[in-house]
């Protein structure tokens, strides 16, 4: 049933988006997402989808036509980068607290400045509080796989959220790489037929989307906001169950790599795990009791999970495509921080900024964060919480 | 003001019942209020095709005075009413 392909991210996640034929794409392209939406506009063109494709003067107007559509009852998507998503950003926090459950591919990019069209995580990042949900992914079958679960999670009924599917731009997006896909049909059968759960088209039925909510009641629905985020997990793994049923891929909250009776580890986001899991395998070769840990749900943030998981460790760095500039820490090891010393965990913690504006991490560039953990394990002492790896110095 | 426990509110603040901002009196926003003054009253009624809101209380083809839970005073009424010694004047509230 499954097909083997060779495809760029891009091209898998345009084929996914084929496959979910949503009934309305509004986008303005931008690097590195631009081949998503351009290819699908082809999808478009050859009569291969029933999706109305609304080509917009802005990123600004893209959110807010698919927003406009998703109100309306449609299944909307979009997908964009880095100043694209900026752009957004208004209609972004919108698209959560009016509870539409639009899908996005996210090609992540740095923001500027300087200008920078290659891979970091600043636009997620820049967003990881606007209430949307957040899946990562490692390479473009998770990419692949994501999207297309990403609907599912968005469209329960329990949940109601936009979901936004983050790959790394260029190192996915434009990297040619073997992935399993699924036919058409049973993708459609997968995701199943759409019934809105309130649209402006309902003329029996009037409603308003996006009131006015003051002082009296805006509290109120951000509280009820807050508690889908709260209770989305069992129902992303639903998904994740269901879909592994129909695939044989698995998917949890994270994926932990040799992370069992490791005594170093790290948590990475995106494509660095994969190159991270080679440099596990390397040093569990000489003994150095390596491990890893790739979010894939980064909002809502699995935290209880993940100190369960890395809560044995002696030494843990948090690797941060985004740094926050807070004289700090990066965003993922502030939320990965609090989670373990809110458990009252000893594990030391150190946080690494890498790859900004798509500065390549080589195995080398791991392998010192391990050293680094290693020197932790054996003397106890944090000597640098804050480190930046790959810049010059 | 409303006081439902956020459970009870519906998910994205979708409004799902017609015509309920009747429920909602705007007229605490008012730091101003027109008067009406019958006698000098014309009955033309632009103060209620002006009227913003739906303060203008009409009965018959006449004008009957304010309704306050909504009027949020604005003075358009004030200012269109058209006779020479107005049939509405503001006041401080
Ligand atoms: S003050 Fe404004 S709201 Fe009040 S009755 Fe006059 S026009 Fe209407
Ligand atoms: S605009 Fe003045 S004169 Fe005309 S109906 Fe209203 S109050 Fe009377």
């Amino acid at each position: 049933m499954k097909q083997k392909v060779t495809l760029t991210g891009n091209e898998a996640v345009a084929l996914a988006m084929k496959q979910l034929n949503p009934d309305v794409v509004a986008a303005y392209p931008i690097t590195p997402a631009t081949e998503i939406v351009q290819i699908f506009s082809t999808y478009v063109n050859d009569g291969l989808v029933d999706t109305e494709f609304v080509t917009v003067e802005s990123e600004h107007s893209a959110m807010s036509a698919t927003v406009a559509a998703a109100s309306a009852g449609a299944r909307a998507m979009t997908a964009t980068s880095a100043n694209g998503l900026a752009l957004m950003w208004e209609i972004v926090y919108i698209a959560a607290s009016n509870r539409l459950p639009i899908v996005m591919p996210l090609v992540n990019r740095a923001l500027s400045g300087p200008i920078n069209i290659h891979c970091d995580h600043s636009d997620a990042m820049g967003v990881r509080d606007s209430g949307w949900i957040q899946l990562w992914s490692e390479n473009s079958q998770e990419a692949y796989d994501n999207t297309i679960q990403a609907l599912r999670i968005a469209e329960h009924p329990k949940i109601q959220l936009p979901v936004m599917v983050c790959m790394d731009g260029f190192i996915i997006s434009h990297a040619m790489e073997n992935l399993e896909i699924l036919p058409d049909q049973v993708v459609r059968d997968f995701i199943g037929s759409y019934t809105p759960q309130k649209t402006l088209f309902d003329l029996e039925n009037p409603v308003t989307a996006g009131p006015l909510a003051l002082t009296d009641s805006y509290f109120e629905f951000k509280r009820s906001q807050a508690e889908a985020m709260l209770q989305a997990k069992p129902h992303i793994l639903e998904v994740a169950q269901d879909f592994a049923g129909v695939t044989g891929h698995e998917y949890g909250l994270f994926e932990s790599y040799k992370l069992d009776d490791a005594e170093v580890g790290i948590v990475v986001l995106g494509s660095t795990a994969g190159t991270a899991k080679v440099v596990v395998d390397k040093l569990r070769a000489q003994g150095v009791k390596a491990g890893l840990l790739k979010p894939r749900v980064y909002r809502p943030f699995p935290a209880q999970e993940l100190v369960q998981a890395l809560g044995h460790l002696e030494a843990l760095a948090v690797m941060d495509r985004a740094d926050s500039f807070n004289a700090f820490a990066g965003p993922v090891f502030t939320d990965v921080a609090a989670a373990m010393y809110g458990n009252d965990v000893q594990t030391k913690i150190i946080n690494y900024i890498y790859g900004l504006g798509g500065r390549d991490v080589g195995l080398e560039d791991i392998e010192k964060v391990y050293k680094h953990l290693t020197r932790i394990a054996d003397t106890g002492e944090v000597d640098e919480r804050l480190n930046y790896l790959g810049v010059r110095e | 003001m409303t006081t439902k426990s956020w459970r009870e509110t519906v998910p994205g603040g979708w409004i799902t019942e017609a015509g309920n901002a009747l429920e909602y009196k705007t007229g605490d926003w008012r730091s101003e209020k027109p008067v009406f003054i019958p006698e000098n009253c014309i009955n033309c009624l632009f103060c209620w095709v002006f009227c913003p809101d739906d303060a203008i209380l009409v009965e018959d083809g006449k004008m009957k005075g304010i309704n306050y839970d909504y009027c949020k005073g604005c003075g358009i009424c004030a200012r269109e009413c058209p006779t020479k010694k107005k049939a509405l004047v503001m006041e401080d509230e």
